[in-house]
């Protein structure tokens, strides 16, 4: 790990203004910062602790259906808040798909959406990367890709972002709250992380000193609580990221779909909103033909960057399968393994 | 900020003079303070070897910053037991025969403590499986631990009820 300055800001506006100097980094609970310092893919100089701000660990929920999470509220403190997890199941089923106990009981919802990419040759300096060493040149392209972007890519990188919690975030129209040296701001969630392009050293549209206090969540957002899941294929069951993920979420009307939200996680530099997926289900009964058609509205746009092909079909039937469990509406009990697609969690459907 | 801490750890108020803000508490409570017990696997958040309680919650040691830490309450498994007395996880896991070379096992039983006191596993094996799926065990005591980990919780919960009576 590089040597570096450390301080613990008593207020927000010391922190924005520690931040904004070149070279530093934020520091909630550190649970990918410090293990990407340990691999020396990022050396800021200056750490500013912002894990003890006041007032950044709330969950408010302000009376109108909807819901204010502080940058600092702990996954799984989110995860288990009774309102939160009734009003907004598909984000609880994903919180609690992601990572291990430990983990969840450490990391924070800002930290999750600054979560950098799990592609081995980011995380590997020997390797060539554009977004560690910008023009450094990519060596995920040609190289051991089967889990890497279908959506959205570029020549210059075709990571994913690895986060299950952004997924349903992104489908029910979180906005991100951010205070920096310029004032405070408020960012659909959608709009939030960039694709690569020619510059996938930026990640999000944050400036320099920006810091997320809070993610909100829209009252319309609890009006799908009663037909929403979050699914995630992965390499085992529990503790690894998503291969493909999908958050489906159905206001349904006497079996017809009055409004569908869908996004796709592991597909690409973002979370992936489906909007296109979405327009084919309003109006139309929730059936099978219907989930088809919406899928591959979904993937219209995808191609392989490189041996993961077979994610552009793994992720049409994603979609069907949890528009499908949506359909079916949200379990009374968060599932024994939440978000698997495998016996323990269908049967409590 | 003067490079030093104080932690209140297995119950004992200690002030720790630190020389490098980099010193993760993983490697305060191995390097500095000879407590041993708290095992370093991966060094990454990956294996769960690391595993100790702060504030009452199991986290990754090898993933928290030393400093950021300042005013904590560890608990580690050398604090578990009561003089001779086994912790109920400890003297399950040993009936279960829930280990066999044992690195893992520290980290295993401090992760079980904060599940059966997270309070969401119930007696499902399936739930307490996914609980405890931040612990990695190369030697495969899976099978042991699950059940050590139902026994504890079942064991606890009785006496409680008894204490409470």
């Amino acid at each position: 790990m590089n040597r570096f300055e450390y301080a613990r800001p008593a207020t927000l506006a010391e922190a924005v203004a520690a931040g904004a100097v070149a070279g530093s980094a934020y520091l909630a609970a550190g649970t990918n910062l410090l293990d990407l310092m340990k691999g020396g893919v990022m050396r800021p100089g200056h750490l500013v602790d912002i894990s003890r701000l006041p007032g950044l660990d709330r969950i408010e929920h302000p009376g109108d259906g909807g819901v204010r999470i502080g940058a600092l509220v702990r996954n799984a403190d989110l995860a288990h808040d009774p309102d939160f997890a009734r009003n907004f199941p598909a984000v609880a089923e994903a919180l609690l798909s992601g990572a291990s106990a430990q983990l969840r009981n450490a990391a924070t919802a800002g930290g999750n959406l600054l979560q950098r990419t799990r592609c081995a040759y980011f995380h590997d300096t020997a390797s060539a990367c554009n977004k560690r060493d910008p023009g450094a040149g990519c060596d995920a392209v040609g190289g051991e890709n089967r889990l890497h972007a279908i959506l959205g890519w570029s020549e210059h990188c075709i990571a994913t972002h690895p986060s299950d919690f952004c997924v349903p975030l992104v489908a029910l129209d979180a906005v991100v709250e951010v205070e920096g040296p310029a004032g405070r701001r408020e960012i659909p969630l959608e709009g939030f992380h960039l694709l690569p392009g020619g510059t996938p050293e930026r990640e999000t549209v944050l400036e320099p000193g920006e810091l997320i206090t809070a993610v909100r969540l829209p009252a319309e957002a609890a009006g799908f609580a009663a037909n929403a899941r979050y699914l995630k294929v992965r390499e085992r069951t529990s503790y690894a990221f998503a291969v493909v993920s999908a958050a489906a979420a159905l206001r349904l009307e006497g079996g017809v779909i009055a409004e569908a939200r869908i996004a796709l996680g592991g597909v690409a530099l973002k979370p992936w909103r489906a909007r296109a997926a979405e327009a084919t289900l309003a109006g139309a009964r929730a059936d099978p033909a219907a989930f088809r058609r919406a899928a591959e509205a979904a993937l219209a746009d995808a191609k392989p960057s490189g041996d993961n092909g077979f994610k552009i079909e793994l992720a049409r039937r994603i979609v069907v399968r949890a528009l499908t469990l949506a359909a079916a509406g949200t379990p009374e009990r968060m599932p024994a393994l939440p978000a698997s697609p495998f016996a323990g969690a269908m049967t409590h459907a | 900020m003067s490079l030093s801490i104080t932690l209140t750890i297995n119950g004992a108020a200690r002030h720790i003079p630190l020389d490098d803000p980099r010193i993760t508490l993983l490697d305060l409570l191995r390097e500095r303070l000879d407590l041993t017990g708290t095992k370093k696997g991966c060094d990454r958040g990956q294996c769960g070897a690391c595993t100790v309680l702060v504030d009452g919650r199991r986290v990754n040691s090898c993933l928290c910053l030393a400093l950021s830490h300042d005013g904590a309450d560890i608990l580690t498994i050398e604090g578990v037991a009561q003089g001779d007395r086994l912790h109920p996880v400890q003297a399950s896991f040993i009936s279960h025969d829930a280990l066999q070379c044992g690195f893992c096992t520290p980290g295993q039983i401090m992760s079980a403590i904060g599940l059966i006191a997270e309070g969401h596993a119930g007696r499902d094996p399936e739930r307490v499986r996914e609980g405890m799926s931040g612990n990695l065990c190369r030697c495969g005591a899976y099978v042991g631990i699950t059940e050590a980990v139902l026994e504890a919780q079942q064991t606890m919960a009785t006496s409680d009820r008894r204490d409470a009576a």
